[in-house]
């Protein structure tokens, strides 16, 4: 894996968002190939508004996106199951996952696979924790009975299938659960753990979200930063190099 | 452009780099308008799937809603309280011309007249939607003649009437028709001013209380009654004194009925009130705040005599009197520049001073749900300023029908 470690929020933020833009612009997407970009549902789906207005607001209105090349879980479909195998469909019909950039819960979570999740498993229906539940508390104006809990929820597998992973953790209380992903052994009950497996990941964090882990790993990885920052640095545009596909080699490999 | 899955085939166009008044507030957000109206962009995204048609560039301009007067008793060379033969013509000119002010919808106001005037001029006044041929009219605005002979200001003592003897029938008799009448001033201290006010309130018509020398009692009576409106605050009423602060005291009464606002029409040209009496009306209820021009027919035109019903009117700048007076009759003043000067008077936000001439006037008249605001599903009745105010250019029902000529000719 490559452990990237930057100051704060905003610089761990902006890195991963150069990052992204780099391995876009490296894929060359046009008519018919489509770069995949994975993200995690998170948020259940029984509050339509909250899930959809927060995408909008937060990504989709500020990008060039045709709105038939968003595919969301919906959690209102009559048969949940037929749904989440549907979407597996899907994933398969674009081509796969190119990218896959999510967040990790305090107890270690990717998406809304929780501890005990199969490493394998595939896109389904879950039950939330209760730590899921608080955290998502804000989106219903802090009042727990509201928050749904239940949720559809890509599986650990169906990431693990993704070309590449990239996890953003910041902030102290994510610390521990850190430590777990990437310090200790493969556990069920700390699913981001797989991703150990995976050939090609990448965690983002800031400062405080390495409280948890060994002084020689945080000094390792720091070391390597000069590396990884190449890895953001920006490339020529998609438009200044015509038409054709850059295929350019990665400069660094895992 | 990817292709359009909307529901319904009518182009839809995304206005983008611009700021806009939503929620009290200049957002950096796009806006979205179909078949005349305010559309939502992640609704459409969303369920329809749909995408942009059109997408104009508005080089960082803010986009506010269209300004609504309804206080103008006329404009270039057009006095609606003359009855002419081409009544009809002389609204649609001032409606054309005020889009350039910003205005896109407007109440044309009459002062007070005899009732032969009303009689024929009040069946031409309909009320219509804006478009390219002008500014909409959202219904007359009938100033006078029930109001106080001791605050007549500009009108013709001669033709002042009450309402002691039959009340509201007097009243119809008088207009001939209330059809198509948004707001009705009047003086509430007149005798049975209860009775006509609520009569006028149960038709839907608004009514104003000005020219008049009501005590704070009698206005908040009126209130209760139905009345909603100050008719230019300061103007033509008794001034505001600490022990009977007269109509004035209204925006600070505590007699309004819950859920009820006051609202209180300004005329803020320079000259007929004081900025620090502006300002401490502003201060004193800043969410009742109208912005009016009591435009006159001599508005838009050089200097000189024009008329104001049946009085000659002499103007000299920004000054407007009875002929040979020194009492004020009306302004000249465009609805921009009231804006304008409201804003730089007071010293509040542009946010504010924009909302004092859309969403305040359209509350007043009970149509925020689809005039005065860019919210979702309003019709799309809007203006592009600059940064100093400046209208750049007018849209009504998301069509463009007035810009600012770059080259100025």
């Amino acid at each position: 894996m490559k452990l990237i470690i930057l100051e704060n929020y905003s610089q761990a933020s902006e890195w991963a968002a150069k990052y992204i833009r780099n391995r876009i612009v490296q894929f060359g997407p046009g008519p018919g190939r489509f770069f995949t970009l994975g993200l995690p549902t998170g948020l259940p789906r029984d509050h339509p508004e909250s899930y959809h207005s927060f995408m909008w607001n937060n990504f989709f209105k500020h990008i060039d996106i045709s709105p038939e090349n968003v595919h969301i879980l919906d959690g209102n479909a009559p048969d949940l199951q037929a749904e989440c195998d549907a979407f597996e469909e899907k994933i398969k019909a674009a081509g796969g996952i190119e990218l896959f950039v999510g967040g990790i819960g305090p107890d270690g979570h990717i998406d809304t696979n929780e501890p005990g999740s199969s490493l394998v498993s595939r896109t389904r229906v879950k039950t939330l924790a209760m730590d899921t539940i608080l955290a998502n508390a804000r989106f219903f104006d802090g009042d727990l009975s509201k928050v749904p809990t239940m949720a559809l929820t890509v599986g650990v597998g169906t990431v693990m299938d993704a070309r590449e992973v990239m996890i953003l953790i910041t902030g102290a209380h994510k610390a521990f659960a850190l430590y777990k992903a990437i310090e200790d052994g493969v556990n069920h009950m700390w699913t981001v753990s797989a991703f150990q497996q995976h050939p090609n990941t990448v965690f983002v964090c800031d400062e405080d979200a390495t409280l948890e882990l060994k002084v020689k790993t945080v000094k390792y990885f720091k070391g390597l930063m000069l590396v990884h920052n190449k890895l953001v640095e920006p490339l020529y545009s998609m438009k200044e190099m015509g038409a054709e596909s850059n295929q350019s080699k990665k400069p660094y490999s895992d | 452009m990817p292709s359009n899955k909307s529901v319904s085939d009518a182009p839809i166009v995304q206005f983008t780099n611009c700021r806009i008044l939503r929620d009290h507030q200049l957002q950096r957000e796009d806006l979205w308008v179909r078949e005349g109206k305010i559309l939502n962009p992640e609704k459409l995204f969303f369920d329809e799937k749909g995408s942009a048609d059109v997408q104009l560039d508005c080089k960082d301009s803010i986009i506010a809603p269209g300004f609504i007067d309804v206080q103008i008793n006329g404009g270039f060379g057009v006095d609606f309280s003359l009855a002419t033969d081409d009544f009809r013509s002389g609204i649609d000119l001032v409606s054309q011309k005020i889009l350039s002010h910003g205005v896109t919808s407007f109440c044309p106001t009459l002062v007070t007249s005899p009732p032969s005037v009303y009689h024929q001029v009040l069946p031409q006044i309909s009320v219509r939607n804006g478009g390219a041929h002008g500014a909409g009219v959202l219904g007359a605005h009938l100033e006078g003649p029930f109001i106080s002979k001791e605050k007549k200001g500009a009108h013709p003592e001669h033709c002042l009437r009450t309402f002691e003897a039959g009340a509201f029938q007097d009243l119809l008799a008088t207009y001939g028709s209330l059809n198509c009448v948004q707001i009705v001033t009047l003086a509430p201290e007149m005798r049975r001013s209860s009775e006509v006010i609520q009569e006028l309130t149960k038709r839907g018509i608004c009514v104003s209380l000005g020219h008049s020398v009501a005590n704070l009692s009698q206005a908040e009576e009126a209130v209760q009654h139905g009345a909603t409106f100050i008719t230019h605050l300061f103007n033509a009423m008794l001034p505001f004194h600490h022990r009977d602060p007269g109509i004035v005291g209204l925006l600070t009464s505590d007699k309004i009925p819950a859920g009820r606002r006051v609202f209180y029409g300004m005329i803020s040209d320079g000259i007929h009130t004081n900025p620090a009496a502006l300002r401490i009306a502003h201060r004193a209820h800043p969410k009742g705040l109208v912005l009016v021009t009591d435009a006159i027919a001599g508005m838009g035109l050089a200097p000189g005599r024009h008329t104001l019903g049946q009085q000659v009117v002499e103007i000299d700048g920004l000054n407007t009197y009875i002929a040979g007076t020194k009492t004020l009759s009306g302004s000249v003043a465009t609805m921009d520049t009231c804006v304008r000067h409201f804003q730089e008077a007071i010293g509040c936000s542009v946010e504010t001073a924009l909302e004092a001439a859309s969403l305040h006037p359209a509350q007043l008249l009970g149509i925020e749900h689809k005039k005065g605001t860019l919210n979702y599903d309003s019709d799309a009745d809007f203006l592009m300023l600059n940064d100093s105010l400046y209208v750049q250019a007018t849209y009504i029902a998301g069509e463009e029908v007035w810009r600012q000529d770059v080259l100025g000719m």
